[in-house]
């Protein structure tokens, strides 16, 4: 018996949550203001993925934590630990296994179901915030549906770099209504975000909730002259040999020697452990306890 | 041997909510959730048992989403005395005019007219009325949908096609709705749009 609430929170504020999420997925990629709680970390770790993970975990599921598609880095081992210890849920490191996957910037690799859960961790929900600072021009915007600004942004990228050189928390449309911010995951992720799985996102400080329901319409902003790309680093990952993941830059010694690697680290070990070898890799060995 | 419509006119008001709330609530949320990301998906949602004329399906979203936070509306005959106690010794949800509600219950005709809910401002339109409507039987036949959550089209037998596709007009304005058969649940948010086949 845990000394804890079921995954945390009290009763009355996972309602609170619970009917954000409703609304958020109702109204597709519009922000809903909810009362978010202090939670046993601070603000930038996660507390509205937090939050949202608390409202809808089922004493049944299985969860997952990436940081940068990473399960073992300090973010993603902490908030696995908190469920462990307050909700007594099943972890996983293995994404095919998990119900409720919290992210902090990225999307697994590994194509997600139906019956999967989704979690975003927020920094800043607002995509318009750095644009234009007051909360209430920036709602109006969003109830006149005024986004020129957004794509004068994107213009003046091309303007002074030739390319719109916006290269995560890229700005979408959502079902031609909502521009959302998808959370800074890398622009490569961008076309995931149409998919089977439900999507959540939490943002503690700005204490804003939104969703995207499975298969909702998603729409990288672009112009027709220089349409959205999708790009990552164009190297294959030096361990498992992949070509088509996203992959994480690592400086190897002080004369400047770098090796890429996935970034889903789920997905680099399961395709090692299926044979793949990079070419700077070794052959998969399975780790004896 | 007595049928589940006897014990349910018998439901005491002090009985039939959650036994153990926190893990109850959230196994309801899912098969809520399921359904409003998913229009067209009907889902078994049977964890409480509340008085007639509430559902099984009604009364135990409203254990898993009211609280003193949410006025209620209870429209026609689900104005009782026996769904009222229910409510509020579960709940303490206050009650509330159409106007002013967060979540209203009936069936299709006791909720009329829709107009009286709230659906929202431009700037905040989540401030807006869910309908939880009361059906004599849910399926997959009927009206076609599509838009978010669906992946090509479904299919769901609606009360009134003209009023949802009215409330689809309205987009991100609109209210949202719920709809209960026994221990049945599906939703049909705002943001589908709806046709006759």
């Amino acid at each position: 018996m845990s000394d804890y609430n079921f995954a945390y929170l009290d009763e009355q504020t996972k309602r609170m949550i619970r009917r954000a999420i409703l609304k958020g997925l109702a109204v597709p990629g519009y922000q809903v203001p909810f009362a978010s709680r202090e939670m046993p970390m601070p603000y930038g770790w996660g507390t509205g993925g937090v939050q949202v993970s608390a409202a809808v975990l089922c004493p049944e599921d299985t969860m997952k934590v990436i940081d940068q598609g990473a399960d073992d880095t300090t973010n993603a081992v902490s908030i696995r630990k908190f469920f462990e210890k307050t909700a007594e849920v099943a972890t996983t490191e293995t994404t095919k296994e998990a119900d409720v996957i919290q992210t902090r910037h990225r999307i697994p690799e590994q194509d997600l179901r139906e019956d999967q859960i989704l979690v975003y961790q927020v920094p800043i929900p607002e995509p318009l915030r750095f644009l234009e600072p007051s909360e209430v021009e920036t709602r109006k915007m969003h109830a006149l549906e005024e986004y020129g600004l957004m794509h004068v942004k994107l213009y003046e990228d091309i303007a002074r770099n030739g390319a719109i050189a916006t290269s995560y928390a890229y700005p979408v449309k959502v079902e031609g209504r909502y521009v959302m911010d998808p959370s800074p995951i890398p622009k490569f992720d961008n076309p995931k975000l149409e998919m089977a799985a439900v999507q959540l996102f939490g943002a503690g400080r700005e204490q804003r909730i939104y969703a995207l329901p499975p298969y909702t319409q998603v729409v990288s902003l672009d112009f027709e002259d220089h349409p959205f790309d999708p790009s990552k680093a164009d190297h294959p990952c030096g361990l498992c040999g992949s070509e088509d993941s996203y992959l994480d830059e690592v400086i190897m010694d002080d004369s400047g020697s770098r090796m890429f690697v996935c970034s889903d680290t789920d997905y680099c070990q399961s395709r090692r452990a299926a044979g793949h070898v990079g070419h700077q890799g070794v052959p998969f060995e399975e780790v004896s306890a | 041997m007595q049928t589940l419509t006897q014990t349910l006119a018998q439901t005491p008001t002090l009985s039939g909510g959650f036994t153990e709330a926190p893990q109850q609530s959230a196994r309801a949320f899912r098969a809520v959730m399921n359904v409003m990301a998913r229009p067209g998906m009907i889902e078994t949602l049977d964890l409480a048992l509340p008085p007639a004329p509430l559902s099984v399906a009604a009364g135990t979203l409203a254990l898993t989403l009211l609280d003193h936070n949410t006025p209620v509306y209870l429209a026609g005959k689900w104005d009782c005395a026996a769904v009222r106690d229910w409510l509020t010794f579960h709940t303490s949800a206050p009650f509330a005019t159409a106007e002013e509600a967060d979540f209203a219950f009936g069936d299709w005709d006791a909720l009329q007219p829709v107009s009286a809910y709230r659906i929202g401002t431009p700037e905040y339109p989540d401030r807006s009325a869910t309908l939880v409507v009361e059906m004599t039987a849910l399926s997959n036949t009927g009206a076609i949908l599509t838009g978010p959550g669906i992946k090509d089209s479904a299919q769901l037998s609606l009360p009134d096609v003209a009023a949802a596709r009215a409330n689809t007009a309205l987009f991100p304005l609109g209210y949202d709705l719920f709809l209960c058969a026994g221990d049945q649940l599906a939703a049909l948010p705002r943001s589908t749009k709806v046709r006759t086949v």
